[in-house]
């Protein structure tokens, strides 16, 4: 996800994500509940800070500042982290 | 154009050529794009796409847009603020012209999403471009006549700055139920009768609905406002599920 | 599956650069600095702040603010490229060089010949030895003549140029010798190992 200007520690969040995380799980992932495994709060994706600007999507916990899920896009493919996340709850869609 | 609200799709999605109709002026930064998708299979008020351009030379450049138009609407509409040194916003806020071809793909986005059969009260809270995916949700609440009562809280720079200035006034006359309350951060025109300081408490209070109500609220644009204002909304007394965010980045995407 | 659509008129940023010569393949030159980060900006106590080198979980020195500010300093000015496409020319920073810091800690032959930087607020980078010493690489405490800005990586940030500046740690803490190359964060999530701007090392497997 490339965001168009430039300036940036102020982080985006989860939905800036969603495009790229449609790619690699199939499915609308903004609603998925993350636990994270630093301090147990979870929440849903698309309300997760995001930070890393056009290089990736570093999703960092709220409370902790954990990385809860890494995500980047490179030519040979999209590489995941999910070594933050102590679960990833994808609810069935409709 | 389905009128009734689409099936979430499983399955990735895939890239659509699109041609756009109208580039609609705005604001001297901001244009709106309506856009011709063959076989859009419907999108939720609040959804984004993707758009892809591709140069002669093959590269390509891809961003984010949120989707302004309503669901029941028959094209597709983006808004895109020009950001200063960007590399897709000028393309598309100043040189793209009726006839024009790129890529797009969604819808996306399943999060910061609102349906009439959600329910209201609807609060809205906007900063800059972030207005986009919540003029959505007024649309579809205009065309399916929804009696949800809805309160927009939008705060621009200047009153040059607001976008869909025209339109939000024609639905707050018009006795469909929204309130708009505007506000300005950078000026102080001469007879303006809105706020004139950035979102804070006092004014989510005033303007907006109580906890009581349980309002679903939607907040959108730069990140500083977003966390600000669901900060505020949470101290009154707001239930977090009830809030829903989405960051723009610093200038809006 | 069909060629997409030529957008009329679209270009890629920095197509009609001047001075290219000076630009590795793929960058464009930028006027204003951006800030790009991986995690929020630490807040840092400069009484609490200390850099150390470490090898093997030993402390082999460690330097206070103080300290690390009495050491000497050094004034470079130089071209520094990101891995994402934008390129500053003309940079001037000044701190402390790596060989002076080990020619502090008494250091003559690196016990180790690979280097993970460690962050405040968890970041890391790996960098051979090889590519801190000779004067290639500092601890930058200040930058265009003021103190390094906490967005910018202040107090101090490794300063490696002639790698992709995602090599240039912000908000340095620790240089640890390891055996053995490894990924730090961003090479253990696709991006290269090494990073050589001129020959585009961006990715795994570039």
């Amino acid at each position: 996800m490339a965001a168009d200007d430039r300036a940036g520690t102020a982080p985006l969040d989860g939905n800036a994500v969603a495009g790229l995380l449609r790619e690699v799980f199939a499915c609308e992932m903004t609603v998925a509940i993350i636990t994270c495994s630093g301090c147990g709060t979870s929440g849903p994706a698309g309300a997760i800070r995001v930070f890393g600007g056009a290089m990736g999507a570093i999703f960092r916990c709220a409370t902790c500042d954990t990385a809860v899920l890494r995500v980047a896009r490179t030519p040979r493919g999209v590489w995941l982290d999910l070594r933050g996340a102590r679960s990833v709850v994808v609810p069935n869609s409709r | 154009m389905p009128a009734t609200e689409p099936v979430a799709q499983p399955g990735p999605l895939r890239w659509r050529t699109v041609e756009v109709i109208e580039a609609i002026a705005e604001t001297p930064r901001v244009k709106s794009l309506v856009l011709r998708a063959p076989e859009w299979p419907g999108h939720r008020a609040g959804q984004h796409v993707d758009v892809r351009l591709t140069g002669e030379d093959g590269y390509q450049a891809q961003r984010s847009y949120s989707l302004a138009s309503a669901p029941e609407a028959a094209h597709l509409a983006i808004t895109v603020e020009r950001v200063d040194d960007g590399e897709v916003s000028p393309y598309l806020a100043e040189e793209v012209r009726p006839g024009d071809r790129f890529e797009l793909r969604g819808p996306i986005g399943g999060y910061f999403v609102w349906t009439v059969g959600m329910g209201g009260p609807l609060f809205l809270i906007a900063g800059g471009s972030g207005i986009a995916p919540l003029m959505a949700m007024v649309r579809h609440r205009a065309v399916t006549r929804s009696s949800a009562p809805a309160r927009l809280i939008y705060s621009s720079r200047t009153a040059d700055d607001i976008i869909y200035r025209g339109e939000l006034e024609r639905l707050a006359a018009s006795e469909s139920g929204l309130e708009v309350t505007h506000t300005l951060t950078r000026s102080r025109p001469p007879g303006w009768r809105g706020e004139t300081r950035r979102i804070d408490r006092a004014m989510l209070t005033s303007a907006g609905f109580p906890p009581s109500l349980r309002p679903r609220a939607f907040v959108c644009g730069p990140t500083g406002l977003v966390e600000t204002a669901a900060r505020a909304l949470l101290e009154i007394g707001h239930a977090p599920n009830l809030i829903k965010t989405e960051r723009f980045g610093p200038t809006g995407r | 599956m069909s060629d997409p659509p030529i957008s009329r008129g679209f270009r890629r940023r920095g197509a009609t650069d001047a001075r290219s010569d000076r630009l590795p393949p793929g960058q464009h030159l930028v006027g204003d600095f951006p800030v790009l980060s991986a995690g929020p900006t630490p807040r840092v106590d400069l009484a609490r702040w200390n850099f150390a080198l470490a090898f093997d979980n030993k402390l082999l020195a460690q330097w206070t603010w103080n300290e690390f500010e009495a050491l000497p300093q050094t004034d470079v000015t130089v071209d520094i490229h990101c891995v994402t496409s934008w390129s500053k020319f003309d940079t001037a920073w000044r701190g402390v060089a790596i060989d002076t810091l080990f020619n502090a800690a008494g250091i003559g032959e690196p016990p180790a010949p690979f280097a993970m930087i460690h962050c405040d607020g968890g970041y890391t980078t790996n960098v051979p030895i090889a590519d801190l010493v000779g004067g290639k690489a500092m601890v930058a405490t200040r930058y265009q003549g003021r103190p390094l800005a906490p967005e910018h990586g202040g107090p101090a940030r490794l300063l490696a140029p002639h790698l992709y500046f995602w090599k240039s740690a912000k908000w340095a803490r620790r240089l640890e010798f390891i055996a053995h190359d490894a990924p730090g964060f961003w090479e253990s999530l696709g991006y290269h190992i090494y990073g050589d701007p001129w020959k585009e090392q961006r990715y795994a497997g570039d």
